[in-house]
């Protein structure tokens, strides 16, 4: 059992990567960012696709796709999802919907269907002996470590930072933050420009962790989609508790059966929309 | 004659294709305190907002320090000097009180105003300086929402409806504070819906009626039957 709930926890951290950005777009702007799995999936190609023109180790790679994703992700919401927002929310759904099959057929285009990983130099098959019948792959518990460092890293940013405090700010109020000379256009961008650093994390150690294709955006947007929605919007600690749910969750339905695993997890998913819909630990107002 | 700090020249404005401002003309000068006064709906609120850039008005139509400023965005007219205490105090409710205050020196010019003079002037807010924004009472809100605009060290406060929703004896709290927060030459246009407030607090007052300016003048001055006549246009 034990083996099991470990499992689990370090599974939920990889969810919780795919799953931060999500609740930061949500959570300063209430984007749903339906493109997230493609965006993480592109992630992984990049960095595919960088490991083939540099000669690095992984982690150098990894560190490289960075700050194209904080770039990225700036452009892409300043100058396109900036167009979106508004009190519908479906613009923002159907464009981010569009780019989603607009990502999956280009990476289709330019590298075929054929699954690809991210060479990790071993790191995926690595483990460590923790006591006499436990062991633990060290992949997933950098990943682990990486999601709990996010999570720290986010929260803190919201809590302590000026920036924080501009983020909350226009998310509870827009006009009121304008009129306090916020510009929310770049408050705007600067959010999903984070988001997307940690979107590219996710994407490397996906990557390197399992084979990625093209079309693995959507399964991967409902694990961060159904850990968001378990935690409850709004609150970084709370996805990372829905993250660890559904990891824990999915590891007791594969030792069961190795048919169960993600069906177990929507389950619960279910499960908590019905008992508890606004989550876990719920923060977002409005 | 110097140049009026905040002017307007026939000012309209429209929600949409409704016609809200048929024609403004306002003067606010330096070192004033200006009272507007009308009924609901009389477009008092447009007015500020119109002012500040949350409603947009043609460009030479509102001129700030000779400056025309109608239709820039809200953070450019704040940095030139002009700030606002909404309508309704609308504080940030994730934010505590320390940092709603912090968020109105985003846009920050030099000047007197900072936490410390704040809390000074409003000791109950360093006692709950940590509280979330909206777990305030009406009037200790209303002190936040003052003290952000303070913030950012205006020279022109416009304030929309102070006394919204308080008890006369905290609206009295907050108006006697005014003196301490004008003591450098602030200028500041206050919007009223308690007329014998409006009139004892400020030196001079226009009446709006359904969109256009009904009666200017000297607050001392005016007759009650003057601005009953004014104020429900009868």
């Amino acid at each position: 059992m034990i083996d099991t709930v470990v499992q689990g926890l370090l599974l939920g951290g990889l969810y919780c990567l795919f799953a931060l950005g999500l609740s930061l777009m949500f959570g300063v702007m209430r984007l749903t960012n339906t493109a997230q799995g493609d965006f993480i999936v592109l992630g992984a190609f990049a960095a595919i696709a960088a490991a083939s023109l540099v000669a690095a180790h992984p982690v150098i790679i990894g560190v490289l796709v960075l700050p194209l994703a904080f770039g990225f992700g700036y452009a892409l919401q300043r100058y396109v999802l900036n167009g979106t927002l508004g009190k519908d929310p479906l613009p923002s759904l159907v464009v981010t919907f569009g780019l989603s099959i607009v990502i999956q057929n280009a990476l289709l285009e330019l590298f075929s269907a054929d699954p690809r990983s991210l060479e990790s130099a071993g790191l995926n098959t690595h483990s460590l002996r923790l006591g006499e019948s436990l062991s633990i792959g060290t992949l997933p518990l950098v990943i682990f470590a990486a999601a709990v460092l996010c999570t720290l890293a986010l929260q803190l940013l919201f809590e302590r930072s000026a920036l924080g405090r501009a983020f909350r700010a226009v998310s509870d109020d827009k006009d009121i933050a304008e009129l306090m000379g916020l510009d929310s256009k770049k408050i705007y961008a600067l959010a999903t420009a984070i988001a997307f650093i940690v979107i590219a994390v996710a994407g490397v150690f996906q990557g390197m962790r399992t084979t990625v294709s093209p079309s693995d955006g959507p399964l991967l947007l409902l694990f961060a989609f159904e850990a968001v929605i378990i935690g409850g919007m709004g609150s970084f600690w709370g996805t990372f508790v829905g993250a660890m749910v559904l990891g824990i969750t999915q590891q007791i339905g594969f030792r069961l059966d190795p048919g169960w695993g993600i069906w177990f997890g929507h389950l619960v998913f279910l499960a908590v929309l019905v008992v508890r819909p606004q989550g876990l630990f719920p923060k977002t107002q409005g | 004659m110097t140049t009026p700090l905040i002017r307007t020249s026939g000012l309209t404005a429209f929600y949409g294709d409704a016609q809200a401002l048929f024609g403004i003309d306002f003067r606010l000068d330096a070192g004033e305190l200006v009272a507007i006064i009308g009924a609901n709906g009389a477009g008092k609120s447009t007015f500020l907002k119109s002012l500040t850039g949350l409603v947009r008005v043609q460009h030479d139509s509102v001129r700030f320090n000779g400056q025309a400023v109608g239709g820039l965005s809200p953070g450019a007219i704040v940095k030139q000097g002009l700030a606002m205490v909404p309508e309704g105090r609308r504080l940030f409710p994730s934010l505590s009180v320390e940092e709603n205050l912090l968020m109105g020196a985003f846009a920050k010019r030099p000047g007197p105003w900072n936490l410390q003079r704040l809390y000074s002037m409003f000791p109950i807010l360093e006692q709950k300086k940590d509280n979330p924004g909206t777990a305030l009472s009406g009037g200790q809100q209303q002190m936040v929402a003052i003290g952000r605009a303070l913030m950012s060290n205006p020279s022109a406060l416009l304030c929309d409806e102070l006394s919204l929703g308080l008890a006369p004896i905290v609206i009295k709290e907050i108006y006697d504070a005014m003196p301490a927060m004008t003591a450098e030459g602030m200028s500041v246009v206050i919007v009223e819906q308690d007329v014998s407030v409006a009139l004892r607090v400020s030196q001079r007052v226009y009446c709006f009626q359904e969109g256009r300016v009904s009666l200017e003048g000297q607050s001392d001055e005016l007759t009650r039957e003057q601005i009953s006549q004014a104020y429900f246009g009868v």
